[in-house]
């Protein structure tokens, strides 16, 4: 089950999603976070972050949700105590940089790199929840490139960057092309759905701060669209090739080889977590049953295979 | 993180930063649990269940997370556990049908299963040995106030109960038993808004008659229920000098720790107010610590008495200044003003 993610090794194609396994500890009393592809952690900022007010939830239809705002302790804790037991634990870490400005998201990562047992960055540029989200990067190339290019002069040519996208676009190989050109080794799609509930009772909406995003299996086929939509882009050369993380209501081993059918190399598995935070090793099991079920000799010859003439 | 009982009140955040402290109880598993019995108890449904890991380690205060099947809902219902028994490896819980996911839970009948999360979060910190203690439950909020009371009693406190609830239907545990040295609590006392039951009025205008009374020592309170009535019987406590712990019912989607969605803002060990999880730090917190000035007050767009804002002066708090470099929220942005979080 080991796949090669732009030159980061990783034991296994599934993770956890940014923000649905905090730091990764407290999923280790349910599921092995150390048998994980890696443990994607939670979005971290420069500075500790108190996040937005509550209610920050309201279940939805096959979903849910957020409005958390980033919460945090700041990358100082992060790097103080959160990666060093995800190293000794034994677990492959992807740290989430989130930050207001480029130069935010720069000295973020900077400060990230280096710490042991981190295979990747993988660069927030689309948070729903993050307080200038008039400003969502992940929205406009420009603004996309001009913090992937702000990161990757920040940490160099080795590491490993991610740049999560989300499927509130019109032009999502346009963003794509833009953060790979500015220094992205790979993609992960898709962040959350920008949403609204209305509680019919209260008739207020059921957020705190009215918006937010939309996870679950609601969003699967979106997910799914968004892969094939980058995969089908580079086999006719219209975007770079490179890795895509697929992500977006996985919940089961058949919802990730759809994610790998249609393009992704690795994927992660968010709020299905908060539903049962033993999804992950199940979603793991599942998959290499289902591969080995259908002759894939490896992941990597399932990556796309939805799309063969 | 100790489940034992009977240590000091832990406060939440101790001199550790945000995200860095609780972890699920050592005790925490998940487990298909099988339904030995089910059976209304007023407008409530009472279910046994046979869950052995989980009974194994469960204190009250804390609670079961529990799936709604095939409902095509996706997050659990948390529920305060009622009561433990470690040897026969049952947990009781009662369920409230208030929507869809509680309704599937609550009609659930002997045998079927049920898959669980527990025991979570921290359970009611037992006070010295002695001192006496007044247990508040509005509702089914009342669940684990007799295993409470049992705990206390078996170290030496003289525990009142008071339960109240708007009619006779939703009470819960007014039939504890009380008095007899075999019984969970001393005495038992019931409040209905309505009159149906017991005196008519709510909980605190009991808890405020049983804590005027001169010399009966009664030092501690330990409430469950909804955040109003928690708010009030802190109030009542607090004029008369007693100490409150208080069980919170927060909206969560996981209940383990990583969702953040269940946060409320507590003041630390340290003299700082952080948003905090209730399902690891609590659902049980020191009243004294709960920012009372942030929790239920209104908002734009938000009923007063839903939820909490952000205090201004809490640990990661948006600054009321925009940020230098002027990345002004863009006209027709959704989500309000900007907040200006760097800094």
């Amino acid at each position: 089950m080991a796949v090669d993610l732009a030159g980061a090794p990783l034991r296994s194609p599934v993770m956890t999603a940014s923000g649905c396994a905090a730091a990764g500890r407290e999923l280790d009393a349910f599921t092995d976070v150390a048998a994980l592809g890696a443990v994607v952690t939670k979005s971290v900022m420069l500075a500790p972050r108190s996040g937005r007010p509550t209610p920050r939830m309201a279940e939805t239809p096959a979903g849910m949700l957020n409005s958390i705002g980033l919460q945090g302790g700041g990358v100082d804790a992060l790097v103080e105590h959160d990666l060093p037991w995800l190293a000794e634990r034994g677990a492959t870490a992807v740290v989430s940089v989130a930050g207001g400005d480029p130069e935010e998201f720069a000295e973020v990562a900077r400060r990230v790199v280096g710490a042991p047992g981190v295979a990747a960055l993988e660069v927030n540029i689309s948070c729903p929840n993050v307080a200038n989200r008039g400003l969502v990067f992940a929205c406009d190339p420009a603004s996309s490139a001009a913090v992937l290019g702000a990161v990757r002069a920040a940490v160099g040519d080795d590491v490993v960057l991610l740049a999560k996208l989300s499927p509130d676009v019109t032009d999502l190989v346009g963003i794509a092309r833009a953060c790979l050109e500015a220094g992205a080794s790979g993609l992960t799609a898709i962040n959350t759905l920008l949403g609204v509930d209305v509680d019919v009772r209260t008739m207020r909406p059921r957020l705190a701060v009215t918006t937010g995003g939309l996870s679950g299996p609601a969003i699967r086929p979106v997910a799914v669209r968004c892969v094939w939509q980058l995969r089908a882009a580079m086999l006719a050369g219209l975007l770079p090739q490179a890795p895509v993380v697929g992500t977006g209501g996985v919940a089961s081993g058949a919802d990730a080889l759809q994610l790998l059918l249609a393009g992704a190399s690795a994927v992660q598995v968010g709020t299905a977590v908060f539903a049962d935070p033993t999804t992950p090793g199940r979603v793991a099991e599942e998959l290499a049953a289902m591969l080995a079920e259908r002759s894939f000799a490896s992941v990597a010859e399932a990556v796309g295979y939805a799309h063969r003439p | 993180m100790s489940p034992e009982v009977g240590g000091p009140p832990r406060g939440p955040g101790e001199g550790d930063v945000v995200g860095d402290e609780a972890v699920p109880p050592a005790g925490a598993v998940s487990e298909r649990a099988r339904v030995v019995s089910a059976e209304p108890v007023g407008a409530y449904a009472r279910l046994v269940l046979a869950a052995p890991g989980a009974a194994a380690s469960a204190r009250p205060g804390q609670f079961a997370a529990c799936s709604t099947g095939d409902t095509g809902m996706l997050l659990r219902r948390s529920f305060s556990i009622s009561s433990a028994d470690p040897a026969a490896g049952e947990l009781v819980l009662v369920v409230a049908a208030a929507g869809p996911g509680t309704a599937r839970i609550a009609a659930l009948r002997a045998g079927d299963e049920l898959p669980v999360l527990a025991p979570l979060g921290r359970p009611f910190a037992l006070p010295p040995a002695g001192e006496g203690v007044v247990l508040v439950g509005g509702g089914y909020g009342a669940a684990p106030l007799a295993w409470l009371g049992a705990a206390l009693r078996a170290r030496g406190s003289a525990v009142d109960l008071v339960v109240g609830a708007g009619d006779s239907c939703r009470l819960l545990a007014q039939d504890t038993p009380a008095g007899t040295p075999s019984a969970p609590v001393d005495r038992v006392h019931v409040a209905t808004e309505d009159g149906s039951a017991g005196v008519r009025g709510r909980v605190t205008d009991v808890l405020a008659g049983l804590l005027a009374e001169p010399a009966a020592g009664r030092r501690h309170v330990f409430a469950c229920g909804p955040m109003a009535m928690l708010r009030a019987v802190h109030e009542v406590a607090a004029a008369a000098g007693a100490a409150t712990q208080l069980a919170t019912e927060e909206s969560m989607a996981c209940g383990i720790g990583v969702c953040m969605t269940c946060v409320l803002p507590v003041v630390g060990e340290d003299g700082a107010t952080r948003m905090v999880r209730a399902c690891t730090e609590g659902p049980v917190f020191a009243g004294d610590r709960l920012r009372w000035d942030a929790i239920g007050a209104p908002a734009p767009q938000r009923p007063a008495g839903v939820g909490a804002r952000v205090p201004a002066d809490a640990v990661g708090a948006p600054s009321p200044v925009p940020p230098a470099g002027g990345d002004a929220v863009q006209p027709g942005s959704v989500a309000g003003p900007a907040t200006g979080a760097r800094s």
